[in-house]
């Protein structure tokens, strides 16, 4: 019974918890710093157990409509409205579920390693507060079915993490990264609401299933559809825009830039759902299509040649996380390239948008894995620079060990994950056009390069003496990164169960636009 | 940098009757413009004002920044808690369970243009009050914190 | 009265130009944050002027004049835009302020040490 009513009021209590957590977190903090950690833990752990609830739900049943404000959840068109949905509605279907499946073990991952890596810095009620609030609007940004929600909860995610950015406010550097995002981030956010300003002026609805069943692909759609493209893109670092990437991600904590790339992620999301779900057939796919596969090959080879010369370790890993976003723009980009075409989307468009989509989840895990590995040296010996380090590897053998299994998931080595979703991308993407394919394979050869390279500087070599009494990484971070590594070596190990089971509902539903009208409009 | 005595005994005049104008602006939030946030920011401005009139020096023996911080946070929590109440209830998140139902804030409003009682709408002025208290102690916060980041090089 | 009609459009692209001119061309950090602003206010100018139906009043219940009204959800739209543009101005002056404090400038040129 109580079970029952949790469940069906999750998609609420998924935002529920980390704002109210957040907001309650500078009284807990006043008290001690130990029952600070737990609350923040315990809130992290409920999130976690709501967003894998919810996915267990709409994996099982189906979409999950839950209406804010209504008499009961599933009511989203009342009866005296005449067939529109007037409240915000979250619209929860696997593509969300997987992205809050995401954002979950991540988070988690994310806190258990803050809890011993930031303990050296003050003020740390704020930096836990910021970090909810940057959970609460990842979870709210993928399950919500209303474009201002989406915008809303865009403009919560990077308020907060603009401040997250700037926590190390005792030199000038990291403040200059976080100006530099935040004012690319909130010129990108005022052009998301010029063209959400343009639907509503339209369609006169702010909902995206009512605006996708009205949707007649005019002059001012394709003038929104490009502002859509143009901001959400500069949100997840594709190339042209991406010059916020390094910066934000060298100079935050390392925990936070973990957490930047879920972020990305989720404005990726965001793209998809802006060209799949509102537009789908009505624009023109193959141009559209390949305006996506151009920035992700333009993003694939720009971030692995720039990261090659890079000394800085985290500057050099946020390069690779621009290139492997170009990847999952390939993969997604050659699927809508053949989203009006049934043949040809049955013959390799859906591997190619379940590599994508599967690449997406692996990234997540893979490049938090690295950015936390580089974070705990960071900890244990203070520098970032490659040229300074060296010979880690006789004192810190656990997070050699999980740089490794980093190191070789992104590059795309078999037993690993990186492996499963390139396979799929090489294959697909090179019956629709082998010289893209043969593109992304050189890509991932420098991938390997660059990471062996890195490897090499840091953990190879003869002990220095300056490093001679350099511990291993405290509990809590080893912990943490166990989770992700965990997860990197399982779906590694049995992709196909991980494909049928989460990715293909997924991409179903992203191609499904019919389906996700009629769960909101109640099969109008 | 401390202001003239006609500008502060103005200030200290004047702020009374900016508080009263902005809670009034918050309370009436479903029947005339305004709300929370416009409410919350008028008597923020107010509180401005005096710090701007007596210096800097002056004030921060009495509004302190951690009684601010507390404010905003009691502000949110109970915006959320009152949301959330519904879900006890068995009702959606911010079901308005308070609207044509008797009880605080509970008369039943008749449809159409009509003159607009207080005690109607349910969890909406809850909800501005709410707001009001956050945004008052939020923007506080705000200013005080920036002057208080500042070096004070001049008398 | 056509041109009427266009008049709130016009003044919107003037200020967007006007406020992404400043981001892009001045050096000094408060300018570009002004800029920012400025631009921002030609976003609510867009979505207020959204909902305009001619002859109509404002969409105020207590003792209105007539049941005709201009549409209300680009206001809350609009509100909701105002106060995230509060929140963002005070975080970049913050930022300002940090970045003073640290360099004693606030010129672009001279506090850049994050290079290639």
């Amino acid at each position: 019974m109580i079970t029952d009513a949790i469940i069906a009021n999750s998609p609420a209590l998924l935002v529920m918890i980390p704002l109210i957590a957040a907001f309650a977190c500078p009284f807990i903090g006043r008290i001690s710093p130990a029952v600070r950690n737990i609350w923040v833990v315990g809130a992290m752990v409920l999130t976690a157990a709501m967003a894998l609830l919810l996915a267990g739900e709409v994996f099982s049943s189906g979409t999950v409509v839950y209406t804010f404000g209504a008499s009961a959840p599933g009511m989203s068109v009342p009866p005296d409205s005449g067939g529109i949905p007037v409240r915000i509605v979250f619209t929860v279907d696997a593509m969300s579920a997987l992205m809050q499946i995401i954002g979950a073990i991540t988070g988690l991952s994310i806190v258990l390693y803050s809890i011993a890596g930031d303990r050296r810095h003050t003020g740390l009620e704020s930096y836990y507060t910021l970090y909810l609030l940057m959970i609460a609007g990842v979870m709210g940004m993928v399950s919500t079915g209303d474009l201002f929600n989406f915008f809303v909860f865009l403009e919560i995610l990077s308020i907060s993490s603009a401040g997250l950015i700037a926590y190390r406010i005792d030199r000038g550097v990291a403040v200059e990264a976080a100006v530099k995002y935040f004012v690319l981030s909130t010129i990108g956010a005022m052009v998301i609401l010029v063209a959400i300003g343009i639907f509503y002026g339209e369609y006169d609805a702010l909902n995206i299933a009512v605006i996708a069943s009205r949707m007649q692909f005019t002059l001012l759609d394709q003038v929104a559809l490009v502002l859509m493209i143009a901001a959400l893109g500069m949100k997840c670092g594709a190339v042209p825009m991406h010059f916020w990437t390094p910066d934000a991600y060298s100079m935050a904590p390392s925990s936070i830039t973990a957490m930047l790339v879920v972020a990305s992620q989720a404005s990726l999301y965001g793209l998809f759902r802006v060209v799949f779900t509102l537009y789908n057939v009505t624009l023109n796919a193959a141009t559209v299509g390949w305006i996506i596969i151009v920035l992700g090959v333009l993003s694939m080879v720009v971030g692995v040649t720039m990261a090659i010369p890079q000394k800085d370790v985290k500057r050099l890993m946020a390069y690779h996380a621009i290139s492997q976003t170009g990847y999952m723009l390939l993969g997604v980009g050659v699927g809508l390239a053949v989203l009006g075409n049934q043949s040809l989307l049955d013959a390799f468009g859906y591997v190619a948008m379940e590599g994508g989509i599967f690449h997406i989840i692996n990234h997540a895990m893979y490049k938090g894995l690295l950015f936390l590995t580089a974070g705990a040296i960071f900890y244990r010996i203070g520098t970032r620079n490659l040229n300074r380090m060296g010979g880690l590897g006789h004192n810190m053998k656990y997070t050699m060990v999980f740089f490794v299994i980093g190191a070789l998931a992104i590059a795309g080595i078999p037993p690993f994950n990186g492996f499963a979703s390139k396979l799929m991308i090489y294959e697909s993407v090179f019956m629709f056009n082998p010289i893209l394919s043969i593109i992304a394979m050189v890509v991932s050869i420098l991938t390997l390069a660059s990471f062996v390279k890195v490897f090499h500087s840091i953990f190879m070599g003869p002990r220095l003496p300056e490093y001679a009494d350099v511990k291993e990484a405290p509990a809590p971070m080893l912990i943490g990164m166990g989770i992700l590594a965990a997860v990197v070596v399982l779906f590694g190990l049995f992709p196909g169960v991980v494909v049928d089971h989460l990715i293909e509902p997924a991409a179903q539903a992203l191609v499904n636009q019919g389906a996700y009208i009629s769960a909101v409009m109640g099969g109008a | 940098m401390k202001m003239s005595k006609i500008v502060r005994t103005g200030a200290n005049i004047l702020y009374p009757l900016v508080l009263i104008f902005g809670l009034y602006i918050v309370l009436h939030g479903h029947l005339t413009p305004g709300g929370g946030f416009q409410g919350g920011a008028v008597i923020a401005t107010g509180v401005v004002l005096v710090i701007v009139a007596n210096s800097y020096e002056a004030v921060t023996g009495m509004l302190q920044k951690v009684v601010f911080k507390a404010q905003e946070s009691i502000g949110l929590l109970l915006f959320i808690g009152v949301a959330a109440i519904a879900i006890t209830l068995g009702l959606p998140f911010f079901y308005n369970f308070l609207a044509n139902s008797g009880s605080i804030f509970g008369l039943s409003v008749p449809f159409g243009p009509n003159h607009g009682d207080l005690n109607t709408a349910g969890l909406i002025p809850i909800m501005n009050i709410a707001v009001g208290i956050e945004v008052w102690g939020g923007l506080t916060v705000i200013i005080l914190s920036m002057l208080s980041g500042l070096d004070r090089k001049e008398a | 009265m056509l041109v009427f009609g266009t008049i709130p459009y016009l003044v919107i692209v003037a200020l967007a130009v006007i406020g992404l001119a400043t981001v892009a061309l001045k050096r000094n950090l408060i300018k570009i944050f002004l800029g920012i602003t400025i631009f921002e206010s030609a976003i609510n100018l867009f979505l207020v002027s959204l909902g305009y139906r001619d002859g109509a009043v404002a969409p105020i219940f207590t003792d209105a004049p007539s049941t005709e009204m201009v549409m209300a959800t680009p206001q809350a739209l609009t509100l909701t835009s105002i106060v995230i543009g509060v929140a963002t101005t005070a975080l970049l002056l913050s930022f300002a302020v940090l970045i003073w404090k640290h360099y004693g400038t606030v010129d672009t040129d001279k506090i850049r040490r994050l290079k290639e």
